[in-house]
């Protein structure tokens, strides 16, 4: 859909911004080579030629962007090798999208005709600026990926990963991790821990919650400032705290006292969910249920837990995820019999670092991509059900 | 209604007042909905409220030494601290009577280690005692004076006296001083000498890395909510899985792939020696210091301020702007005048979220932190796991909690705990 009638640029424009283009991206390559002055003039010259020449041939685009692709390819491959071919081929993929999107006055299609140019030049520096920030964002997650396939016992990625050699790949990360007592142990002990604490978070917080949200509830704000503070008090104040008391009743160092502990941390994630869910109930339907002679039970069981589910299970991940992920309380309130997977995680970041901790961290990485999943299945159902979105 | 000559109440189908039958149906419904609630209620209280009033009330228990030497604190009573001498042969005797009992339940080295915090060099005394006086007869060896100083010659010292005089009481506010930088001295409070002073100095650390923390989380989050909020739904739900993986990806995860970018043979460093921007031998030191720390916790808590944002700025609606711009106004002051303020609720949210979840932060400090990156939960942590100096983790957590505690009351005053979301 297009906003704003368009006429191609001048081949002068095109070339001015393609060579500003070029010239930042030379100063790289040109300080990773030799100096980044003779970098800046060479890039500002070749992408200034192409976008001079490129503009007279916007018909061709296909095959030109094609050909700019390769050439980039080879410089890449001439210059440093196989990796430096990739990240040429990304330039150069880049680079023929950029001119033609310029050469053709693509970028200015979708933008309000009465945009002043400074305010279009505004509009895509706030998108890099974006970028930029989604790039700090997600970066360090993706890092971690390839390093865990790290053949030597580096936090780093050797030579060999960055010539795509084989022989810098192993598994034997994820081996030391299937096979290590210490690693198995752990997984163990987290999944022996949270599923517990979730069920009693689940069963207490969603009860709790149909209460709250009754239409009279006396003391409700104090109710709910309670029921929400394990999320606001510092975790190490709730470690400290719970430790003390549950060595003066003999709950430390036990599997019950851990699980009571991660079932409080959880609650309040429950509460919040299940009663944001239950904005949405129609009371009328209870109502209803009841004037067709359903006692209480059969009521909820049969009318308002189908539809208040989607909330419920969303709660129980967020409860389960918490107690899952949790390192400070089960550090102290735990013994080394209930030393969960983030506690190992924890000691080997502090003591002996093995990239065995990035292999855990990708399957980690893997599961919440999972959970993310679901839940959004679970809002856009929950959606539908209460009829906010067609579908 | 229609018999205007009968007077009285109106009257419900049973024959009872109808306002009574309602206030009774009411007060049905509200206990419904209290036993509904009870169960969490006890179960958090328990397991949650209760310990930490316990952790409180252990910042300013001091029973040990009462408990320990309850002749010797009776006898001191009299003793004057001011005299610069040490106390008559009665506090000896009362002593050696407590000690010989102490040594046989061997809580004396407990109560030396109490006594140490305050002042150091009492654990070894009363270790050291201990070791003689459990082979003294109360009815024959005294007198004792004479017999204590040959033990040790500290037992003459009048601080060692008052010290014990100091903590004899069965509560004190020695942790709580201790904890910002005083001690009980002769007469009252008083400053702790400088080379001793650090919890003020890391309380300030504290607060100010927090405060640069959330600043920076502003400056970051705001784009990104602006973007999510403005453009078409699509997109912008593809965007938000960039935003809420890392909210949804495990905290070590995270701290563990800082560590992988930041150490000095990491990935930044590497790719900007590769670039030819920093020498092979000068790379950058981002790690274990305040740097790392900042740069860690901005992106771990970068999240929790771009959601709410974001939730504010979806209810703002974009022909505002435009129609301020339309009216004459330059880009920026159709921004400021009439966009952020409607987005400051959703700043003011977010702020005061990641600024309590700064706070109190224990994990990543300890990895990326190092010696000058470490926050004040660090430091509670090594009270309790190390130093076992429970009583002083106890105060400067209280201090912490009510920090933490009146910004969740701001919290709840401006924002309203029923707002909160989550994803």
């Amino acid at each position: 859909m297009a906003l704003t009638p368009v006429t191609p640029q001048t081949p002068g424009f095109t070339a001015a911004v393609a060579a500003g283009a070029g010239a930042f991206f030379g100063l790289f390559v040109g300080t990773a080579q030799a100096t980044g002055l003779i970098g800046i003039l060479i890039g500002a010259a070749l992408l200034g030629a192409l976008g001079f020449v490129f503009a007279g041939m916007t018909d061709k685009e296909k095959p030109l962007r094609w050909a700019t692709f390769a050439l980039f390819v080879v410089l890449g491959y001439i210059l440093g090798g196989l990796p430096e071919a990739v990240l040429g081929g990304l330039f150069g993929w880049f680079a023929g999208w950029f001119i033609f999107w310029l050469a053709t006055s693509r970028y200015r299609q979708h933008l309000a005709p009465y945009l002043t140019p400074g305010q279009v030049l505004w509009h895509y520096t706030f998108r890099v600026i974006c970028g930029v920030i989604f790039v700090f964002l997600i970066t360090p997650i993706l890092v971690v990926m390839p390093l865990s396939f790290n053949a030597e016992d580096f936090f780093t990625f050797t030579p060999e990963m960055l010539r795509f050699d084989p022989a810098g790949y192993s598994l034997k990360h994820y081996q030391d991790f299937f096979t290590n007592d210490d690693w198995q142990q752990a997984l163990w002990n987290s999944i022996k821990i949270a599923p517990m604490a979730t069920l009693l978070s689940v069963s207490f917080g969603t009860l709790a919650a149909i209460g709250l949200s009754q239409p009279h509830v006396p003391f409700r704000r104090a109710i709910m400032a309670i029921l929400i503070s394990p999320m606001i008090v510092p975790l190490i104040i709730s470690a400290a705290g719970m430790y003390f008391f549950y060595s003066r009743i003999g709950m430390q160092g036990t599997y019950f006292g851990v699980v009571l502990a991660h079932a409080a941390l959880g609650i309040p994630f429950v509460i919040i969910t299940v009663t944001a869910t239950l904005v949405g109930f129609d009371r009328s339907l209870t109502r209803a249920a009841a004037n067709m002679g359903a006692d209480p039970i059969t009521t909820f069981f049969r009318v308002q837990m189908p539809l208040i589910l989607p909330g419920v299970i969303s709660g129980g991940l967020f409860a389960f995820i918490t107690s899952f992920d949790e390192v400070v309380v089960v550090l102290f309130v735990g013994s080394a019999g209930q030393k969960t997977l983030p506690w190992q995680m924890f000691t080997g970041l502090r003591e002996q670092i093995s990239p065995t901790i990035l292999a855990v961290a990708t399957i980690l990485v893997a599961i919440s991509i999972c959970l993310l999943t679901v839940l959004e299945l679970l809002r856009r159902r929950s959606e539908r059900l209460r009829g906010m979105s067609p579908g | 209604m229609s018999d205007t000559t009968q007077s009285g109440p109106v009257l419900a189908a049973d024959g009872t007042p109808l306002k009574r039958s309602l206030a009774r149906a009411l007060r049905m419904q509200k206990l419904r909905a209290l036993m509904l609630i009870a169960p969490l209620l006890l179960f958090i209280l328990l397991t949650f409220i209760l310990p930490i009033a316990d952790m409180l009330f252990r910042s300013v228990e001091n029973r040990i030494v009462s408990d320990t030497l309850p002749k010797t604190v009776v006898a001191l009573q009299e003793w004057d601290a001011n005299s610069g001498e040490a106390p008559g042969e009665d506090v000896y005797a009362a002593l050696a009577a407590d000690l010989i009992v102490a040594v046989e339940a061997k809580t004396h080295t407990r109560l030396g280690t109490r006594l140490n915090y305050e002042m150091t060099g009492i654990s070894s005394l009363f270790r050291k005692s201990g070791r003689k006086v459990k082979r003294w007869d109360l009815a024959e060896d005294a007198p004792f004076k004479e017999k204590f100083i040959d033990i040790d010659k500290d037992w003459a010292d009048p601080e060692v006296w008052r010290t014990i005089q100091t903590y004899s009481p069965k509560y004190t506010n020695g942790y709580f001083l201790n904890s910002i930088d005083m001690q009980k001295g002769a007469d009252g409070a008083e400053a702790r000498p400088e080379n001793q002073q650090i919890y003020i100095t890391l309380f300030q650390r504290t607060m100010f890395m927090s405060l640069v923390i959330t600043a920076s989380c502003i400056v970051l989050a705001y784009p990104i909510a602006w973007i999510l909020a403005n453009l078409p739904a699509r997109s912008a739900n593809l965007l938000m899985i960039l935003v809420l993986l890392p909210f949804w990806t495990s905290l070590l995860v995270r701290t563990s792939a800082w560590k992988v970018m930041l150490q000095q043979q990491g990935v930044i460093n590497d790719v900007l020696v590769w670039l030819g921007l920093v020498a092979d031998d000068a790379r950058l030191v981002m790690i274990n210091n305040q740097f790392g720390t900042i740069v860690a916790m901005t992106h771990i808590l970068l999240p929790f301020m771009i959601l709410p944002m974001y939730s504010v700025m979806q209810t703002i609606n974009p022909s505002y702007l435009r129609a301020a711009k339309s009216l004459g106004a330059t880009n920026w002051t159709a921004f400021w005048r009439v966009y952020f303020p409607q987005s400051v609720p959703g700043i003011g949210a977010g702020s005061i979220l990641v600024f309590i979840l700064a706070i109190g932060y224990y994990i990543t400090p300890e990895i990326v932190g190092g010696t000058k990156g470490v926050f004040i939960s660090n430091r509670i942590a090594y009270h309790i796991s190390s130093s076992l100096n429970w009583g002083l983790a106890a105060a400067l957590g209280a201090i912490l909690l009510v920090v933490v505690l009146l910004l969740y009351w701001a919290y709840d005053k401006i924002v309203g705990i029923d707002n909160v979301k989550l994803g």
